[in-house]
């Protein structure tokens, strides 16, 4: 017993738990601080980005926007005058991608997660979703200009835009929509079945209504991210200028993210235009601001209605 | 004799994947009963429940022999509806677990699947299952409020009265009343001995008194396996295997 003991002792790893010593409370409480100290810095350096970008937009482009701004078309070869169609092309660009995307997103959500077996082939799938996710907007662009403009001939449209910008903002529908499903308690499926239900009234009287406020909250926001996108629309639905507000789906829309480009880049009077290019810049950023508030709100206030 | 039996399975085995859950089970029901699945945790009894249902057919990768029949026709056979399997089969969960709906909605929802388009009719059956299921006095003046609002004991009685809108046959109940406080489970206990004079009742407890209390006949498991099964008082006095005597005595469990 003894000789045992002994021969433990003199383990190595005994001489090393030996050595281990407890850190000191003044320790403890200098190293939560710091990592207390560093996540708040993390934090804070994220709010102030975005105070700094606002701060500097209202600073530069506040003086611009006035009622004229918001209400006018541009004139004098865009240095004079508004930007109201490029709002009005933004938002139908930014709806109707959603209108393009929603019901498709949530589509392949209820299939991939209620429906699909769980498999390679959802494995797959997902995985292709999730790669859509990560490729750049330009590509879309591209692919928008190969695909929808020239091969369907729809050409440089707002139903071409809105199909490029609905496919460029699929897989975070999805995404936010399979987790709203994920989110809907079993137990509701469970109860629907065992009152003899099928599994699309299952699906479609408890699941979805429990689901769509959370899907809705995402595609607000894949909408809003649609809103701020150039590349994707820069060959596929966007003009230069456009003495007139579009008439049809097959017509070319200005837009805010694009007239801005334009602005600080292709126009005639680039210094002139500053004012300009921030009042642009400060409108598309409350719209965009506005819509994710909106959407806070909206999930909001449905958690404390299910309360 | 055998017309009286409602359910019977017989040497039923079930497997998630390759783990067997319940091994040889057989064990009859008869109607205006109920019977009490008691056992400790992990022996099989909740699984063994969701076989009449076919709640299991969920999970992927289970599998069952053996057979299992509701007056007489296989649960399991290659032509049986499970949809009307489940309308004929009620089933109460653990945990409330009301549909963020109206409480009219949520008493009327099995009715709506199957069909139910007249308010009338459908108005008449949600009173109907409200009064069977002792809640109708106090919910009769908010019909039209969120099922949410109500506390635990009502949430389950709502959701028994949902279960009876249907007019099931058999009601299984999974430890119906384990998440409520002991007055709302003496209301549902109460409610259980209403119920058996018209139902086939299965209901799972672990409360060695609440198996006394509301059943006719009680089941012992034990790992997957029926240990024993027999009269309630003849179990609880006279236990024949020594695992019975030891759980129901709370040697372990
Ligand atoms: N979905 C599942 N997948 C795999 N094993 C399970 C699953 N559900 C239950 N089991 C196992 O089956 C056994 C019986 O479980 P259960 O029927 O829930 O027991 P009880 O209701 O008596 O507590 C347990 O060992 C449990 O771990
Ligand atoms: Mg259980």
């Amino acid at each position: 017993m003894d000789l045992i003991e002994a021969a433990l002792e003199r383990r190595p790893e005994n001489k090393e738990a030996d050595g281990f010593r407890a850190p000191g409370m003044s320790r403890r409480k200098a190293v939560q601080a710091g990592m207390f100290g560093l996540f708040r810095a993390a934090a804070l350096i994220n709010g102030l980005a975005l105070l700094v970008i606002v701060f500097f937009l209202l600073k530069n482009g506040a003086g611009s926007v006035t009622w004229e701004f918001l209400t006018e078309q541009p004139y004098d070869s865009m240095t004079r005058g508004g930007i109201l169609p490029c709002i009005v092309g933004t938002l139908i660009l930014g709806l109707g991608a959603m209108l393009v995307a929603f019901p498709l997103g949530v589509a392949s959500a209820v299939f991939l997660s209620e429906y699909a077996a769980p498999g390679r082939a959802v494995r797959v799938i997902r995985l292709g979703i999730n790669n859509l996710a990560g490729v750049p907007s330009v590509v879309f662009g591209l692919f928008g200009l190969a695909f929808f403009v020239t091969w369907c001939g729809f050409g440089v449209s707002i139903l071409s835009g809105v199909l490029t910008l609905g496919l460029l903002s699929l897989p975070v529908i999805i995404g936010t929509a399979e987790e709203a499903l994920r989110s809907v308690p079993q137990t509701y499926r469970e109860a629907s079945l065992g009152l003899g239900a099928t599994k699309w009234q299952t699906i479609s009287r408890v699941v979805l209504p429990a689901a769509v406020p959370g899907m809705l909250t995402g595609s607000i926001l894949g909408l809003s991210r649609a809103a701020g996108e150039t590349a994707a629309i820069m060959f596929t639905a966007a003009v230069f200028f456009s003495p007139r507000m579009p008439s049809g789906i097959f017509d070319q829309v200005m837009a805010l993210p694009y007239h801005i480009y334009v602005l600080a880049t292709a126009g005639t009077e680039i210094e002139k235009t500053r004012p300009l290019q921030y009042g642009t810049a400060l409108v598309l950023i409350c719209l965009v601001l506005g819509m994710n508030l909106a959407a806070i709100w909206y999930r909001a206030r449905i958690q404390k209605r299910n309360q | 004799m055998k017309e009286q039996i409602k359910i019977r399975a017989k040497n039923l085995n079930f497997y998630y994947t390759d783990f067997l859950a319940l091994s040889e089970v057989s064990l009859d029901f008869f109607p205006h009963q109920a019977t009490a699945l008691i056992g400790p945790s992990g022996c099989g009894k909740s699984t063994f429940l969701r076989c009449i249902n076919r709640m299991n057919d969920l999970i992927p990768g289970v599998r069952v022999e053996g057979s299992l029949c509701l007056d007489g026709q296989d649960i399991y056979g290659p032509k049986v509806d499970v949809v009307e399997i489940r309308r004929r089969v009620g089933m109460v969960f653990q945990k409330p677990n009301p549909f963020p709906k109206t409480i009219f909605e949520n008493v009327a929802y099995g009715l709506r699947v199957n069909g139910g388009r007249d308010r009338e009719a459908l108005s008449r059956r949600v009173e109907e299952s409200l009064r069977l299921s002792a809640l109708w006095d106090e919910v009769k003046d908010r019909l039209d409020q969120s099922a949410l609002g109500l506390s635990g004991g009502q949430q389950q009685r709502l959701c028994i009265a949902r279960a009876l809108a249907v007019r099931p046959e058999v009601l299984l109940m999974d430890e119906p009343a384990s998440a409520l406080d002991p007055i709302a489970t003496q209301k549902i206990e109460e409610l259980i001995h209403e119920l058996k004079k018209r139902f086939t009742i299965i209901i799972v407890t672990h409360s060695m008194q609440q198996a006394a209390r509301v059943s006719d006949r009680t089941a012992f498991f034990y790992m997957g396996r029926l240990i024993e099964v027999g009269n309630t008082e003849t179990i609880f006095t006279y236990p024949r295997h020594k695992q019975t005597e030891d759980y129901i005595t709370g040697r372990f469990g």
